[in-house]
């Protein structure tokens, strides 16, 4: 029985499923540990709607991305479930600031764990970082955890690390998913 | 199950203006619903745009069962049932792709794309088999209006155009804002699961008493012009399109600012470009008129929402479980606007969404509401008393009003009165 090259994929697939290698990494002690402390923060402030301590930690150009339909997508032809810029961003915190964003009226209950920290290769003076979090969420429709592959770009201004960019990958961003409406 | 056995069963559900809840929650509804609504009437599926080449697939769903559309080697569009006919596998678990042909991974039958069996392992084992019994199952009907495809599980269905009746001025509406005028998908769904009854959403689309509400906190925070559409004092209308199909009609309010774009929350300076090829695909006066009165806000029962900018595919689950389906509209050839069309979608619906994420906890509540069983009906008379005939012998009202909702469940509780066919 022949089978048809065409019908075999190969690594492609797993390419198209999982998203790009990201296997350079750079070793650096401190600067890993200054990385893990500023995202447990970035964590804590998302957990407890701290919207504007979580706002505080953007650069001017920030871009916060949740892809959909894969790791890889190019967000300037396809949909993603966010796709903001630093004033979309913005808009978004001034959104749930009001009080009547019902699907966080009240607010859900979160508790999320970030782990795999890895530093990546950087061609400039801006910090790469990739991360597993999970979140565990609990509001009045019931439980629901989150699994995502995050990835960050971390700038140094005024000696303090801020947020340039950060992309949450879901694991199930191909499937039908639950409102998404906690900061993720 | 059968409708026909229960004489008055509906009456006892459905009234004028009032609905029993269990419309939303009874499985056994849902699957009656699936018989008769589903599987009978026309259902949207996809647009021919997603399939563009030959040999182009794409997974989609018809109510709650998945079907692939399939563009053949011929250039034909079908929608190939993925189960092989030999023991029930899937025969392509892919989202979409391009491939002549699809092979169950189970005993390696192998289907051309128009459905035929065209082999199968170690044929000597089936020397008397009706090979050509033995292919895909298809959806009997497939018919596309300006690149809509809907299908049909039921044979004998009316033609597509009769069964769209009002609602095909509103896809021509849609087109027409593309100075090419079509209409493509191309920009991949978000796909937003809800524990709610379909019709819940169904009904949300066009219902322009929420917005006000529902979605103050977007409102309060960013350039909104959604008071002069529904608020109090709005002009615009809702309508019923018959065949259960409604409609905000916007264009009063727009043709009232005389501004072209106004519809998109933009001037035409701010998109030189798309202005210009509309201006030369339909001359100045009529573009003209084109972009003052922009894209519709329709509902195609069952499933396919236009919201101006966005299309959404309703996809029933359960009678407590639902999949918005949403996209950004792209009108070929118009990058300038393309882009905008996908940001703003992108901000607004979807499971994160500044106005879907809100709308779809409203639907959630609803239907945990329904558990509490005083009162058990609701109540959809808002603004039958100014009911008007317009000057198409449509009925229209206030952009506020339960109109939509009504002509729903009329056309809802017509289809549902049907018995079922004979197998």
């Amino acid at each position: 029985m022949s089978i048809p090259a065409q019908d075999i994929a190969g690594p492609e697939i797993l390419k198209e499923w999982t998203g790009a290698d990201k296997t350079a990494i750079r070793a650096d002690p401190a600067l890993h540990f200054e990385v893990s402390q500023f995202l447990y923060r970035e964590a804590r402030l998302q957990d407890t709607h701290d919207y504007d301590g979580w706002e505080a930690l953007w650069t001017d150009d920030a871009v916060y991305w949740v892809p959909a339909n894969g790791a890889d997508i190019d967000p300037e032809r396809q949909m993603s479930m966010i796709y903001d810029n630093r004033s979309r961003i913005g808009l978004r915190i001034r959104q749930l600031k009001t009080g009547r964003r019902h699907s966080q009226t009240p607010p859900s209950q979160l508790a999320r764990v970030i782990s795999n920290v890895e530093l990546l290769e950087s061609e400039s003076d801006d910090i790469r970082v990739a991360a597993n979090v999970m979140v565990f969420e609990t509001n009045l429709r019931g439980d629901t955890v989150w699994g995502a592959r995050n990835e960050y770009t971390l700038r140094r201004i005024d000696g303090a690390l801020r947020m340039a960019f950060k992309k949450v990958v879901l694991v199930n961003n191909n499937k039908a998913i639950w409102t998404l409406s906690f900061l993720v | 199950m059968d409708g026909s056995a229960l004489p008055g069963r509906w009456d006892g559900l459905i009234e004028p203006g009032r609905v029993h809840g269990s419309l939303y929650y009874d499985e056994a509804i849902f699957r009656e619903e699936v018989e008769k609504i589903w599987f009978r009437t026309w259902v949207y599926i996809g647009h021919e745009s997603e399939i563009r080449e030959k040999n182009d697939f794409v997974t989609k769903s018809l109510g709650p069962m998945p079907v692939l559309m399939v563009r053949d080697m011929k250039g034909e569009v079908r929608l190939l049932l993925n189960r092989c006919p030999h023991r029930g596998n899937a025969v392509c678990v892919q989202e979409k792709g391009n491939r002549a042909r699809f092979t169950c991974p189970y005993h390696s039958w192998t289907f051309a794309n128009d459905g035929r069996l065209i082999g199968y392992a170690f044929p000597e084992g089936y020397r008397d088999a009706p090979k050509n019994e033995l292919g895909l199952g298809q959806v009997p009907r497939v018919e596309s209006y300006r690149g809509f495809v809907f299908g049909c599980m039921d044979p004998d269905v009316i033609p597509l155009e009769e069964h769209l009746a009002g609602a095909r001025r509103t896809i021509d509406q849609a087109c027409d804002n593309s100075p090419t005028g079509e209409i493509e998908v191309t920009a991949g769904f978000l796909k937003h699961r809800t524990r709610a009854n379909w019709k819940f959403i169904l009904e949300n689309e066009c219902d322009g008493y929420h917005p006000a509400f529902v979605h103050s906190s977007i409102f309060s925070v960013s350039d909104s012009q959604i008071g002069s559409i529904y608020g109090d004092d709005a002009v615009c209308v809702t309508r019923a399109l018959g065949q259960g199909h409604t409609e905000v009609d916007v264009r009063p309010e727009f043709r009232r600012r005389d501004e072209p774009l106004s519809w998109f929350g933009t001037k035409a300076a701010k998109l030189p470009a798309y202005v210009e090829q509309m201006n030369a695909a339909y001359g100045e006066e009529k573009a003209r008129e084109i972009m003052i009165d922009g894209m519709p806000h329709v509902m195609i029962f069952p499933n396919l929402f236009i919201a101006e900018i966005q299309i959404f595919v309703i996809q029933p689950v359960s009678a407590n479980e639902s999949i918005q389906n949403v996209t950004a509209i792209q009108f070929k050839g118009a990058p300038d606007m393309n882009r905008r069309l996908r940001q703003q979608t992108m901000g607004s619906v979807g499971p994160a969404g500044f106005l879907l994420a809100d709308d779809t906890e409203m639907y959630e509540r609803n239907q945990r509401g329904l558990e509490i069983r005083d009162p058990e009906w609701l109540f959809l008379k808002r603004g039958e008393h100014r009911e008007r005939q317009d000057e198409d012998g449509f009925t229209v009202a206030h952009s506020t009003d339960d109109l939509p909702s009504r002509h729903i469940w009329a056309h809802y509780k017509s289809v549902m009165s049907r018995p079922l066919k004979e197998a």
